[in-house]
């Protein structure tokens, strides 16, 4: 017994050597030193940096840290693990809207509606970052539009005109096949891009029954009952009944996509203009070749285009480095900040939702078709900032539709089923 | 009454270390996942619920395909990883000149990373730029075909659940060989010898001796593999999630996309779900190859 | 000739068909790894224009301040205290589980069952070690990994022992040698052979291990390879050479594993059978 208690001890040291011995980032002096939780996508890392650049210049002594983290589900789940756990970086962004609403605001965000940085932020941007009356984030970035983008080449070729209505759509889409070129682009390698189509209709929804934001949310109204609310299902599966997608579009990635779109492999692709930095990136030469259209409608009088709210950046309510955290955040408010997110080419593409900021009057033109919309006041908020409650299988439901595996009307159904767990798991009256 | 005590030589206390650390790490995990499956839990907060994330569980649409893909894919998996570890098993003991070499081949996948073989297979069977349909595409063409390539991983059907179970026996039939080569070790030569003395063939020496006598190794393979389909999920994450749609979606899968959509409770649900549903399957299994062991 | 081809003509097939099947997607991991991130959505296996390997590598390297190197300290720390800690306190268990019938045993062959079957409760896990501030350490983590591959690990050891007379270690215990001394001296020699097989599958199983480290071992220092595999992989959507040249570092030390032990994986589990 003696002995085996030696071996014990014997086993025991090393192992006590090299726990606790973790090995450590390299890491600079510096007098505050805070971190930075962003998404891994490239404008956003891009944004970002300079962000911090801009910042560590103005005041010495201070290091921001960028953490990334995967976007979609995976990232979702991420920013949920490390607030339940206490491990979330000092400062983080994501989105607004109903994922924020699933971060359980009040029990893990500092709450920021009294610091007096609030007044440089838009009051119609609170709401999507609110619990109640309390406020917990600040705007980042620009607002962006769902539609279609397409290539203006191709349209220029076809001599088509840019579509107000679904059946003004189809008929250039007939065209376009004729041509022999893929009418329509989807990329379901990357699953969430295969929304576009139900999400960016939301404007049309809106404008068809004006209350079913709220009676979505009360449990009244639904996709599979809601005429308005179920073409943006059919649609996908009427191109698909039609052949009109890309031949290999189970396959084709996110970026794949924005190549054919680009290049004019393909006319439409829809998509939201935060694909406009990417394409910049990938395809430099071709930008001016992609313009932007909202989703038609059924109704020549209603056209307008769905907007996406600028994501949030938030404090966690246990940080170390609050005041630290609340300075940079406040700074991402001013006048300054919003400079910087300019200068860096393609990333603004709609209003800021700061009191006074402007974006760049040099814009990729898919861009500036957007603004107009905003100049015409012809634009909704997208349904996830208006009510809380979003499917997490959206994207697979959808994609069983376009490859012709659940008809539209049956997957709206799913659909609606699909919601009713996220209500229960928010806890909301009438589920 | 006095009874003489003999020391038992297998000490109890050699199971200590294992047993506290089992216990803490995987038992007690396990069982609050049984209290916490009937909650609806934010990871900030739970409710109790019953057995309402049971209930929502079966009316998942995509759950019924789960389990019918999972027992698929489980013996799809475990059944090829069988047929051909066995055959490699015996190829790779016999006569073969480079057994040493194709040894190390088929086993080095064993050793690899998961993920790092799911994506290089998504690469190898991309519909358009995949290295297979390119080969069959330029086949047809010197054949004079127009063809494409399936689909491997996004058809409409079950070809995706099969393609990945493919490369999992591609990964994992390096394991079942070794493990069949050494049940083919432990049977005495004497036999095969004295069966060639009665002047049985090839086939005979194989039904007669091989197969009865490597029993326990097949025991070992078939559950293993039949396990590890069943719960199967990095690949299948790698791969396809689950997609297209749900269609290669298995219970663990479901279970984690559950998980990340922030159902904590009902994700525990279907960690449940599945522990019933592998003991279900595992249990008669299990029970068949011990009773055969027994009587042998 | 005629004798010579059917000799060896096993091996004409075999040979080709083995390569054609097993390595060639490793070839393709080391081609893509070398191309340039254009050249990298070929698929093919074909060089590039110019071989760009040691270029990925360092772009790799250097990502993100060296989050690579030190995935790679990290997996191996991870991975060599998991591993002796695994090898260690499992063959002891399994040892008398082999030896011992009755109550406790049958326990714990459930348990063994178990712990293959049941899968982890990831949830419920974080906020055990949280309980005993385990969460986020190395240590947590190697416990995890030890209670999670202990199942497989007895499973393999007792069927081993079990092969082993029974008379040897009789004859021990006859002589006073019982317990810890009886496994150590006597039992724990005899298992070197499958000690070699549970230290190859174990300690790549916890090398490759990709979730675990991802929930119970957060946090940008504490990457482990698998991590940085799934780091590569979203960040880098559009440069697949990078992706591959991550593949195939991470391929590496499985592949030295493979080179020292790969004789004696087979030929430590055949020699298992020492007749008598």
């Amino acid at each position: 017994m003696k002995k085996m208690i030696k071996r014990g001890i014997a086993l025991a040291l090393p192992l006590s050597l090299v726990f606790g011995a973790t090995v450590a980032a390299p890491s600079q002096a510096a007098d505050t030193e805070i971190t930075w939780l962003i998404d891994n996508g490239q404008s956003m890392q891009d944004v970002s940096k300079a962000l911090v650049a801009a910042y560590e210049k103005a005041n010495p002594g201070t290091k921001i840290t960028l953490v990334l983290r995967p976007g979609g589900a995976d990232g979702d789940n991420l920013v949920k693990t490390k607030l339940a756990t206490g491990e979330m970086e000092d400062v983080f962004t994501y989105n607004s809207g109903s994922l924020f609403q699933a971060l359980a605001p009040s029990k893990n965000l500092l709450e920021l509606t009294n610091e007096p940085f609030m007044k440089n932020v838009l009051s119609s941007f609170n709401p999507v970052v609110s619990v109640g009356k309390k406020v917990y984030g600040i705007p980042f970035g620009t607002a962006v539009g769902g539609g279609i983008l397409y290539n203006k080449k191709v349209y220029a070729k076809l001599k088509l005109k840019v579509p107000t209505t679904w059946a003004e759509f189809m008929a250039n889409n007939k065209k376009i096949k004729a041509a022999g070129i893929d009418p329509v682009i989807q990329s379901y390698k990357d699953t969430w891009t295969s929304q576009l189509f139900v999400l960016a209709d939301f404007y049309n929804v809106q404008a068809a029954s004006p209350n079913f934001a709220a009676d979505y949310t009360n449990n009244k109204e639904k996709y599979a009952k809601n005429k308005a609310a179920l073409r943006g299902f059919e649609y996908i599966e009427e191109l698909k009944k039609l052949n009109y997608y890309n031949r290999d579009y189970a396959s084709t990635t996110y970026a794949q996509a924005l190549d054919k779109v680009a290049l004019g492999q393909g006319a439409h692709y829809p998509m939201a203009t935060w694909a406009i930095p990417q394409i910049a990136a990938q395809q430099p030469a071709s930008l001016e070749d992609v313009g932007f259209f909202a989703q038609p409608s059924s109704k020549a009088s209603v056209n307008g285009v769905t907007v996406w709210v600028p994501s949030g950046t938030y404090i966690p309510a246990n940080t170390k480095n609050a005041a630290a955290a609340k300075k940079f955040v406040g700074w991402m408010t001013s006048a300054k900040a919003v400079d910087v997110m300019n200068s860096v080419e393609g990333f603004a593409g709609g209003p800021y939702y700061i009191k006074g900021a402007t974006i760049p009057n040099a814009l990729p033109g898919a861009v500036k078709d957007l603004v107009k919309y905003f100049d015409k006041n012809a634009t909704a908020p997208a349904l996830e900032f208006v009510s809380p409650i979003k499917g997490p299988n959206l994207e697979k439901i959808l994609i069983e539709v376009g490859l012709g595996i659940t008809p539209a009307k049956k997957a709206a159904a799913a659909y609606d089923a699909d919601v009713v767990k996220q209500a229960k798991q928010l806890g909301l009256k009438g589920w | 009454m006095t009874k003489k005590k003999i020391k038992n030589p297998y000490s109890y206390a050699l199971v200590v270390p294992i047993g506290i650390i089992f216990f803490i790490f995987f038992l007690v995990p396990t069982f609050v996942s049984f209290f916490f499956s009937m909650t609806r839990w934010t990871l900030f907060d739970w409710e109790f619920v019953g057995f309402e994330n049971f209930v929502q569980y079966f009316k998942e649409a995509s759950l019924s395909i789960g389990f019918k893909n999972t027992l698929i894919y489980g013996v799809v998996t475990s059944g090829l990883k069988v047929v051909f570890g066995l055959a490699l098993a015996i190829l790779l003991t016999g006569r073969l000149r480079a057994k040493g070499f194709l040894r190390s081949v088929v086993y080095f996948p064993v050793l690899v990373s998961t993920i790092g073989v799911g994506f290089t297979f998504s690469v190898l069977l991309d519909p358009n730029y995949g290295a297979i349909n390119r080969s069959i595409v330029a086949f047809g063409k010197s054949i004079g075909w127009e063809t494409y390539g399936p689909g491997w991983l996004t058809d409409p059907n079950l070809l995706p659940l099969f393609s990945v179970a493919l490369v999992d026996v591609w990964k994992g039939v390096g394991m079942a060989t070794v493990i069949f080569m050494a049940g083919l070790a432990t049977i005495p030569q004497e036999y095969y010898e004295a069966l060639a003395v009665d002047g049985g063939g090839a086939w005979d020496k194989f039904r007669n001796i091989t197969l009865p006598l490597v029993r326990p190794a097949t025991a070992a393979v078939v559950i293993l593999s039949f396990i590890g389909g069943l719960r199967s999920f990095d690949l299948i994450w790698a791969m396809t999630n689950g997609g297209p749609g749900f269609l290669s979606d298995v219970i663990a899968s479901i279970n984690y996309k559950q998980y990340q959509a922030g159902f904590y409770g009902l994700a525990t649900a279907g960690n449940v779900i599945l522990l019933l549903f592998v003991l279900i399957i595992i249990g008669p299994v299990y029970w068949f190859f011990n009773k055969k062991e027994k009587q042998s | 000739m005629k004798k010579f081809i059917r000799r060896y003509w096993i091996d004409f097939v075999a040979i080709p068909v083995g390569l054609f099947i097993f390595v060639a997607p490793f070839i393709l991991i080391f081609v893509t790894a070398s191309k340039n991130a254009k050249e990298s959505f070929q698929f093919n296996f074909s060089l590039g224009e110019k071989f760009l390997l040691w270029d990925n590598i360092r772009t790799v390297l250097k990502t993100d301040d060296g989050v690579v190197i030190r995935a790679f300290i990290n997996s191996t720390i991870l991975t060599f205290f998991s591993v002796i800690l695994i090898v260690v306190v499992s063959s002891m268990a399994a040892f008398v589980f082999a030896r011992r019938p009755g109550k406790l045993t049958n326990v714990a062959n459930i348990m063994v069952l178990a712990g293959l079957v049941v899968p982890p409760a990831v949830v419920p896990t974080i906020w055990v070690l949280q309980k005993l501030n385990l969460f986020k350490t190395m240590q947590g983590l190697i416990l995890i990994e030890v209670a999670y591959s202990a199942a497989f690990a007895i499973l393999i050891y007792r069927g081993f022992i079990a092969s082993i007379p029974r008379e040897i270690d009789e004859a021990a215990a006859m002589d006073g040698c019982t317990g810890f001394s009886l496994y150590r001296r006597i039992i724990f020699p005899l298992l070197m052979p499958v000690n070699v097989t549970i230290v190859v599958t174990t300690s790549v199983a916890v090398f490759n291990d990709f979730t675990n480290p991802l929930y119970f071992l957060p946090g940008n220092d504490n990457a482990t390879v698998q991590l940085t595999l799934f780091y590569f992989q979203s960040a880098y959507l559009t440069q697949y050479n990078l992706l591959f040249t991550d593949i195939l570092l991470i391929t590496i030390p499985p592949l030295i594993v493979f080179i020292i032990f790969n004789k004696k994986i087979v030929a430590g589990l055949t020699a298992g059978s020492v007749k008598g």
